[in-house]
Protein backbone atom coordinates (compact mmCIF):
# COMPACT_ATOMS: atom_id res chain seq x y z
CA UNK A 1 0.00 0.00 0.00
CA UNK A 2 1.73 3.68 -0.97
CA UNK A 3 1.73 6.37 1.39
CA UNK A 4 0.17 9.54 0.04
CA UNK A 5 1.70 12.77 2.22
CA UNK A 6 0.93 16.55 1.68
CA UNK A 7 3.86 18.09 0.13
CA UNK A 8 4.60 21.55 0.35
CA UNK A 9 1.02 22.02 -0.04
CA UNK A 10 0.06 19.16 -2.78
CA UNK A 11 -1.05 15.41 -2.93
CA UNK A 12 2.04 13.34 -3.22
CA UNK A 13 2.68 9.71 -3.72
CA UNK A 14 5.85 8.31 -1.97
CA UNK A 15 7.30 5.26 -4.10
CA UNK A 16 8.01 2.24 -2.07
CA UNK A 17 11.28 2.74 -1.72
CA UNK A 18 11.49 6.28 -0.29
CA UNK A 19 11.02 5.44 3.57
CA UNK A 20 12.75 8.18 5.20
CA UNK A 21 13.18 12.38 4.45
CA UNK A 22 16.26 11.77 3.92
CA UNK A 23 15.64 9.56 0.96
CA UNK A 24 12.42 11.58 -0.52
CA UNK A 25 15.07 14.50 -0.50
CA UNK A 26 17.42 12.70 -2.08
CA UNK A 27 14.57 10.67 -5.06
CA UNK A 28 13.58 14.72 -5.48
CA UNK A 29 17.48 15.32 -6.24
CA UNK A 30 17.61 18.02 -3.47
CA UNK A 31 19.93 15.97 -1.36
CA UNK A 32 23.01 18.35 -2.09
CA UNK A 33 20.83 21.45 -1.78
CA UNK A 34 21.14 23.76 1.51
CA UNK A 35 17.40 23.35 2.37
CA UNK A 36 14.64 23.60 5.08
CA UNK A 37 12.49 20.57 6.09
CA UNK A 38 9.44 20.96 8.11
CA UNK A 39 7.46 18.08 9.11
CA UNK A 40 3.76 18.09 10.70
CA UNK A 41 4.29 21.78 11.53
CA UNK A 42 8.47 21.18 12.71
CA UNK A 43 11.35 22.09 11.76
CA UNK A 44 13.46 19.19 11.10
CA UNK A 45 16.77 19.17 12.31
CA UNK A 46 19.59 17.60 9.76
CA UNK A 47 20.05 15.04 12.18
CA UNK A 48 16.75 13.85 11.78
CA UNK A 49 16.55 13.37 8.70
CA UNK A 50 16.17 9.47 8.82
CA UNK A 51 12.91 10.60 10.46
CA UNK A 52 10.54 7.96 8.96
CA UNK A 53 7.69 9.31 6.31
CA UNK A 54 4.17 8.22 7.22
CA UNK A 55 0.91 8.22 5.42
CA UNK A 56 -0.55 11.71 5.07
CA UNK A 57 2.35 13.23 6.64
CA UNK A 58 2.58 17.26 5.74
CA UNK A 59 5.91 18.01 4.23
CA UNK A 60 7.50 21.29 3.38
CA UNK A 61 10.31 21.86 2.38
CA UNK A 62 12.33 24.97 1.34
CA UNK A 63 15.60 25.32 -0.43
CA UNK A 64 17.80 28.67 -0.92
CA UNK A 65 18.42 29.80 -4.18
CA UNK A 66 21.05 32.13 -5.59
CA UNK A 67 18.88 34.37 -8.17
CA UNK A 68 17.11 37.36 -8.07
CA UNK B 1 -6.63 64.47 -5.98
CA UNK B 2 -3.79 62.92 -4.35
CA UNK B 3 -1.31 60.57 -6.22
CA UNK B 4 -1.35 58.51 -3.49
CA UNK B 5 -5.32 58.38 -2.81
CA UNK B 6 -6.18 54.54 -3.43
CA UNK B 7 -3.35 53.36 -1.14
CA UNK B 8 -4.46 55.43 1.56
CA UNK B 9 -8.01 53.98 0.91
CA UNK B 10 -6.63 50.91 1.46
CA UNK B 11 -7.73 50.80 5.47
CA UNK B 12 -4.33 49.12 7.19
CA UNK B 13 -2.13 52.04 5.52
CA UNK B 14 -4.34 55.09 5.60
CA UNK B 15 -3.29 58.55 5.84
CA UNK B 16 -1.37 58.22 8.56
CA UNK B 17 0.76 54.92 6.87
CA UNK B 18 1.04 56.70 4.17
CA UNK B 19 3.20 59.47 5.99
CA UNK B 20 5.22 56.62 6.93
CA UNK B 21 5.74 55.64 3.62
CA UNK B 22 6.82 59.22 2.98
CA UNK B 23 9.55 59.11 5.44
CA UNK B 24 11.17 55.84 4.41
CA UNK B 25 14.30 55.84 3.34
CA UNK B 26 14.91 52.18 1.04
CA UNK B 27 18.09 50.92 -0.17
CA UNK B 28 17.70 48.70 -3.14
CA UNK B 29 20.33 45.96 -3.36
CA UNK B 30 20.68 45.09 -6.87
CA UNK B 31 18.91 46.33 -10.10
CA UNK B 32 18.50 43.29 -11.45
CA UNK B 33 15.09 41.57 -11.61
CA UNK B 34 13.57 41.86 -8.21
CA UNK B 35 15.38 44.97 -7.37
CA UNK B 36 13.61 46.18 -10.78
CA UNK B 37 10.41 45.30 -9.30
CA UNK B 38 10.69 46.25 -5.87
CA UNK B 39 12.37 49.33 -6.95
CA UNK B 40 9.37 50.66 -9.07
CA UNK B 41 6.84 49.24 -6.41
CA UNK B 42 8.43 51.35 -4.15
CA UNK B 43 8.60 54.22 -6.00
CA UNK B 44 5.27 54.31 -6.97
CA UNK B 45 4.49 54.01 -3.10
CA UNK B 46 5.53 56.94 -2.45
CA UNK B 47 8.61 56.08 -0.58
CA UNK B 48 10.67 59.23 0.88
CA UNK B 49 14.35 58.31 -0.64
CA UNK B 50 15.19 55.40 -2.52
CA UNK B 51 18.85 54.05 -3.33
CA UNK B 52 19.48 51.48 -5.89
CA UNK B 53 23.00 50.05 -6.36
CA UNK B 54 24.24 47.55 -9.19
CA UNK B 55 27.28 46.72 -10.54
CA UNK B 56 26.39 45.20 -14.04
CA UNK B 57 25.72 46.83 -17.26
CA UNK B 58 22.58 45.66 -19.17
CA UNK B 59 22.51 43.04 -21.89
CA UNK B 60 19.84 42.07 -24.12
CA UNK B 61 19.08 38.65 -22.03
CA UNK B 62 17.91 41.38 -19.21
CA UNK B 63 15.22 42.37 -21.09
CA UNK B 64 12.44 40.09 -20.14
CA UNK B 65 12.08 40.16 -16.98
CA UNK B 66 13.91 43.12 -15.77
CA UNK B 67 10.97 45.29 -16.38
CA UNK B 68 12.54 48.95 -15.45
CA UNK B 69 14.60 48.91 -18.73
CA UNK B 70 14.27 49.35 -22.44
CA UNK B 71 16.03 48.45 -25.72
CA UNK B 72 17.63 51.82 -25.77
CA UNK B 73 19.37 51.42 -22.69
CA UNK B 74 20.90 48.00 -23.60
CA UNK B 75 22.23 49.69 -27.23
CA UNK B 76 23.41 52.54 -25.01
CA UNK B 77 25.62 49.53 -22.39
CA UNK B 78 24.20 51.66 -19.72
CA UNK B 79 25.23 50.27 -16.26
CA UNK B 80 21.89 49.42 -14.60
CA UNK B 81 21.98 51.13 -11.90
CA UNK B 82 22.15 54.23 -14.27
CA UNK B 83 19.26 53.07 -16.48
CA UNK B 84 17.02 52.40 -13.53
CA UNK B 85 17.85 55.85 -11.37
CA UNK B 86 16.78 57.67 -14.92
CA UNK B 87 13.31 55.31 -15.07
CA UNK B 88 12.46 55.68 -11.66
CA UNK B 89 13.05 59.60 -11.48
CA UNK B 90 10.14 59.54 -14.93
CA UNK B 91 8.14 57.06 -12.77
CA UNK B 92 7.90 59.14 -9.41
CA UNK B 93 9.53 62.86 -9.08
CA UNK B 94 7.87 63.26 -5.55
CA UNK B 95 11.03 60.48 -4.61
CA UNK B 96 14.18 61.34 -4.33
CA UNK B 97 16.22 59.16 -6.28
CA UNK B 98 19.90 57.88 -6.42
CA UNK B 99 21.32 54.88 -8.69
CA UNK B 100 24.72 53.96 -7.80
CA UNK B 101 27.15 51.86 -9.86
CA UNK B 102 29.21 49.59 -7.22
CA UNK B 103 29.82 46.34 -6.40
CA UNK B 104 28.96 46.16 -2.41
CA UNK B 105 31.87 44.41 -0.74
CA UNK B 106 32.34 44.24 2.73
CA UNK B 107 34.52 47.48 2.37
CA UNK B 108 31.92 49.46 1.33
CA UNK B 109 28.61 48.08 2.58
CA UNK B 110 28.23 49.87 5.60
CA UNK B 111 28.80 53.03 4.16
CA UNK B 112 26.66 52.29 1.31
CA UNK B 113 23.63 51.10 3.60
CA UNK B 114 24.05 54.27 6.29
CA UNK B 115 21.40 56.38 6.07
CA UNK B 116 18.31 54.33 4.94
CA UNK B 117 15.71 52.56 7.43
CA UNK B 118 15.90 49.10 5.68
CA UNK B 119 17.45 47.42 2.53
CA UNK B 120 15.32 45.31 -0.07
CA UNK B 121 16.95 42.53 -1.24
CA UNK B 122 17.66 42.46 -4.98
CA UNK B 123 21.01 40.75 -5.18
CA UNK B 124 21.82 37.55 -7.16
CA UNK B 125 24.11 35.35 -5.06
CA UNK B 126 24.20 34.11 -1.47
CA UNK B 127 27.46 35.31 -0.53
CA UNK B 128 26.12 39.09 -1.24
CA UNK B 129 22.68 38.13 0.90
CA UNK B 130 24.78 37.08 4.18
CA UNK B 131 26.98 40.44 3.75
CA UNK B 132 23.73 42.53 3.36
CA UNK B 133 22.68 40.40 6.37
CA UNK B 134 25.46 40.89 8.43
CA UNK B 135 25.50 44.57 7.71
CA UNK B 136 21.70 45.30 8.46
CA UNK B 137 22.85 43.54 12.32
CA UNK B 138 25.50 45.95 12.77
CA UNK B 139 23.24 48.96 11.70
CA UNK B 140 20.37 47.52 13.04
CA UNK B 141 18.00 47.81 10.31
CA UNK B 142 15.33 45.48 8.25
CA UNK B 143 16.45 43.03 5.68
CA UNK B 144 14.20 41.80 3.54
CA UNK B 145 15.55 38.88 1.60
CA UNK B 146 14.02 37.77 -1.08
CA UNK B 147 15.54 34.86 -4.12
CA UNK B 148 14.19 33.11 -7.41
CA UNK B 149 15.24 30.92 -9.91
CA UNK B 150 13.41 29.25 -12.98
CA UNK B 151 9.45 29.40 -11.51
CA UNK B 152 10.48 28.97 -7.88
CA UNK B 153 11.04 32.13 -5.00
CA UNK B 154 11.55 32.69 -1.39
CA UNK B 155 11.10 35.73 0.85
CA UNK B 156 12.47 35.97 4.62
CA UNK B 157 12.26 39.27 6.38
CA UNK B 158 14.95 39.53 8.79
CA UNK B 159 15.39 41.81 11.79
CA UNK B 160 11.42 42.48 12.08
CA UNK B 161 10.42 40.72 15.24
CA UNK B 162 12.31 39.58 18.45
CA UNK B 163 14.12 37.11 19.01
CA UNK B 164 13.74 35.82 15.35
CA UNK B 165 16.40 34.13 13.33
CA UNK B 166 19.11 35.86 10.73
CA UNK B 167 20.12 34.04 7.68
CA UNK B 168 23.49 32.98 9.07
CA UNK B 169 21.29 30.74 11.49
CA UNK B 170 19.26 29.58 8.72
CA UNK B 171 22.22 28.60 6.66
CA UNK B 172 24.17 26.31 8.36
CA UNK B 173 26.53 25.53 6.16
CA UNK B 174 27.38 27.43 3.10
CA UNK B 175 26.20 26.46 -0.13
CA UNK B 176 29.33 26.05 -2.63
CA UNK B 177 29.44 28.07 -5.64
CA UNK B 178 27.81 26.10 -8.01
CA UNK B 179 24.92 26.06 -6.27
CA UNK B 180 24.48 30.04 -6.39
CA UNK B 181 25.06 29.91 -10.49
CA UNK B 182 21.78 30.92 -11.92
CA UNK B 183 21.41 28.26 -15.16
CA UNK B 184 18.35 27.13 -15.28
CA UNK B 185 16.57 30.51 -16.51
CA UNK B 186 14.14 32.25 -14.38
CA UNK B 187 10.69 33.49 -15.28
CA UNK B 188 9.50 36.84 -14.90
CA UNK B 189 6.18 36.43 -13.19
CA UNK B 190 8.40 34.48 -10.65
CA UNK B 191 10.33 37.97 -10.15
CA UNK B 192 7.42 39.90 -9.46
CA UNK B 193 5.58 37.62 -7.13
CA UNK B 194 8.42 37.69 -5.22
CA UNK B 195 9.02 40.94 -4.83
CA UNK B 196 5.64 41.78 -4.52
CA UNK B 197 5.82 39.61 -1.16
CA UNK B 198 8.80 41.34 -0.31
CA UNK B 199 7.19 44.53 -0.34
CA UNK B 200 3.90 44.08 1.22
CA UNK B 201 6.40 43.10 4.49
CA UNK B 202 8.54 46.25 3.69
CA UNK B 203 5.23 48.23 3.67
CA UNK B 204 3.60 46.90 6.45
CA UNK B 205 6.55 47.02 8.22
CA UNK B 206 7.31 50.84 7.30
CA UNK B 207 3.40 51.00 8.82
CA UNK B 208 4.00 49.00 12.13
CA UNK B 209 1.37 46.22 10.85
CA UNK B 210 2.46 43.10 12.66
CA UNK B 211 4.94 41.29 10.57
CA UNK B 212 5.55 37.06 11.35
CA UNK B 213 9.08 37.00 10.01
CA UNK B 214 7.83 33.20 8.22
CA UNK B 215 10.18 31.61 5.43
CA UNK B 216 8.07 30.88 2.92
CA UNK B 217 8.36 29.73 -1.13
CA UNK B 218 6.38 29.33 -3.75
CA UNK B 219 6.41 27.79 -7.15
CA UNK B 220 4.48 29.18 -9.89
CA UNK B 221 5.10 26.00 -12.19
CA UNK B 222 4.29 23.51 -10.45
CA UNK B 223 1.72 25.19 -8.44
CA UNK B 224 3.50 23.98 -4.72
CA UNK B 225 4.16 26.34 -1.67
CA UNK B 226 5.79 26.42 1.47
CA UNK B 227 5.18 28.82 5.13
CA UNK B 228 7.27 28.17 7.83
CA UNK B 229 8.09 29.37 11.16
CA UNK B 230 11.36 29.38 11.73
CA UNK B 231 11.24 31.17 15.15
CA UNK B 232 13.27 28.38 16.77
CA UNK B 233 15.85 28.50 14.35
CA UNK B 234 17.58 31.36 15.95
CA UNK B 235 21.05 29.91 17.23
CA UNK B 236 22.14 31.64 21.00
CA UNK B 237 25.91 31.19 19.03
CA UNK B 238 25.39 32.68 15.67
CA UNK B 239 28.63 34.78 14.63
CA UNK B 240 25.88 37.04 12.88
CA UNK B 241 23.42 38.00 15.43
CA UNK B 242 24.20 36.55 18.86
CA UNK B 243 24.75 39.21 21.70
CA UNK B 244 28.30 39.00 21.02
CA UNK B 245 28.38 39.12 17.09
CA UNK B 246 31.31 38.85 15.05
CA UNK B 247 29.84 39.60 12.00
CA UNK B 248 32.33 37.65 10.06
CA UNK B 249 31.08 38.83 6.10
CA UNK B 250 31.96 42.26 6.71
CA UNK B 251 35.81 41.31 7.09
CA UNK B 252 37.69 42.36 4.30
CA UNK B 253 40.39 41.99 2.06
CA UNK B 254 42.68 44.27 0.33
CA UNK B 255 43.83 42.58 -2.97
CA UNK B 256 42.55 42.96 -6.08
CA UNK B 257 39.77 40.55 -5.76
CA UNK B 258 39.02 38.13 -8.24
CA UNK B 259 35.10 36.49 -8.73
CA UNK B 260 34.01 34.25 -11.62
CA UNK B 261 30.20 35.57 -12.37
CA UNK B 262 28.19 32.71 -12.18
CA UNK B 263 26.41 31.04 -15.09
CA UNK B 264 28.16 33.92 -17.32
CA UNK B 265 31.22 33.42 -18.51
CA UNK B 266 32.92 36.37 -16.98
CA UNK B 267 35.28 37.38 -14.44
CA UNK B 268 35.26 40.30 -12.51
CA UNK B 269 38.38 42.02 -11.13
CA UNK B 270 38.30 44.45 -8.56
CA UNK B 271 40.94 46.96 -7.63
CA UNK B 272 41.27 48.20 -4.32
CA UNK B 273 40.80 52.52 -3.82
CA UNK B 274 44.11 53.43 -3.59
CA UNK B 275 44.95 51.74 -7.13
CA UNK B 276 41.88 52.59 -9.39
CA UNK B 277 41.89 53.40 -12.92
CA UNK B 278 41.11 56.81 -14.86
CA UNK B 279 38.78 56.33 -17.35
CA UNK B 280 39.80 59.09 -19.76
CA UNK B 281 43.03 58.71 -19.85
CA UNK B 282 42.52 54.44 -20.01
CA UNK B 283 40.32 54.81 -23.27
CA UNK B 284 42.84 57.03 -24.46
CA UNK B 285 45.78 54.73 -24.00
CA UNK B 286 44.18 51.45 -25.37
CA UNK B 287 42.35 53.23 -28.15
CA UNK B 288 44.83 51.52 -30.75
CA UNK B 289 44.81 48.88 -29.51
CA UNK B 290 41.24 47.47 -28.93
CA UNK B 291 37.99 47.30 -31.22
CA UNK B 292 34.38 48.80 -30.59
CA UNK B 293 35.37 51.06 -28.19
CA UNK B 294 32.92 52.92 -25.86
CA UNK B 295 33.67 55.11 -23.43
CA UNK B 296 30.58 56.76 -21.51
CA UNK B 297 30.96 58.74 -17.86
CA UNK B 298 30.45 55.01 -16.32
CA UNK B 299 32.54 52.93 -18.40
CA UNK B 300 34.76 52.10 -20.93
CA UNK B 301 34.00 48.85 -23.16
CA UNK B 302 36.07 47.67 -25.89
CA UNK B 303 36.92 44.28 -27.84
CA UNK B 304 40.05 42.72 -27.42
CA UNK B 305 42.26 39.47 -28.31
CA UNK B 306 38.09 38.25 -28.65
CA UNK B 307 36.83 39.04 -25.05
CA UNK B 308 34.80 41.78 -24.54
CA UNK B 309 35.97 44.25 -21.56
CA UNK B 310 34.38 46.61 -19.82
CA UNK B 311 35.79 48.93 -17.03
CA UNK B 312 33.76 50.33 -14.40
CA UNK B 313 34.95 53.75 -12.90
CA UNK B 314 34.82 52.08 -9.14
CA UNK B 315 37.62 50.11 -10.13
CA UNK B 316 35.85 47.11 -11.25
CA UNK B 317 36.46 45.66 -14.67
CA UNK B 318 34.56 42.05 -16.45
CA UNK B 319 36.19 40.30 -18.55
CA UNK B 320 33.52 38.34 -20.75
CA UNK B 321 34.35 34.80 -22.57
CA UNK B 322 36.23 33.32 -20.12
CA UNK B 323 35.87 31.38 -16.74
CA UNK B 324 39.69 31.08 -15.81
CA UNK B 325 40.58 33.86 -13.68
CA UNK B 326 44.22 33.59 -14.42
CA UNK B 327 43.36 34.26 -18.20
CA UNK B 328 41.14 37.35 -17.00
CA UNK B 329 44.03 38.57 -14.91
CA UNK B 330 46.43 37.67 -18.20
CA UNK B 331 43.88 39.97 -20.35
CA UNK B 332 43.97 42.97 -18.14
CA UNK B 333 47.66 43.27 -17.58
CA UNK B 334 47.81 43.24 -21.23
CA UNK B 335 45.55 46.82 -21.54
CA UNK B 336 47.00 47.91 -18.36
CA UNK B 337 50.67 47.04 -18.71
ZN1 LIG C 1 21.79 34.52 13.26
Amino acid sequence: MGKTIDLNGKSYSVVPEVETVQQLLEHLELGNRILIVEKNKEILQKDSYDAPIMDRDQIEIIHFVGGG
Amino acid sequence: MSKYSRQELFTPIGADGQLRIRGAKVFVLGAGALGSSGAEMLVRAGVGELTIVDRDILEWSNLHRQQLYAEQDVVEQLPKAAAAERRLRQINSDVKIRGVVADVTPENVLELFEGHDMVLDGTDNIETRLLANDACLQLNIPFFMGACVGSYGLTFPIGVAEEQPCLHCLLEVLPPQSLTCDTVGVISPIVVTTAARQVAQLLKYVTGAELDPRLESTDLWTDERASMEVKNMKKSSCPSCSAQPSHPFLSASEVVRTAVLCGRDTVQLTWPKNRQVELAPFADSIRETVSNLLHNPYLVSCEYNDHRLVLFRDGRMLIHGTKDITEARKIAAGLLG
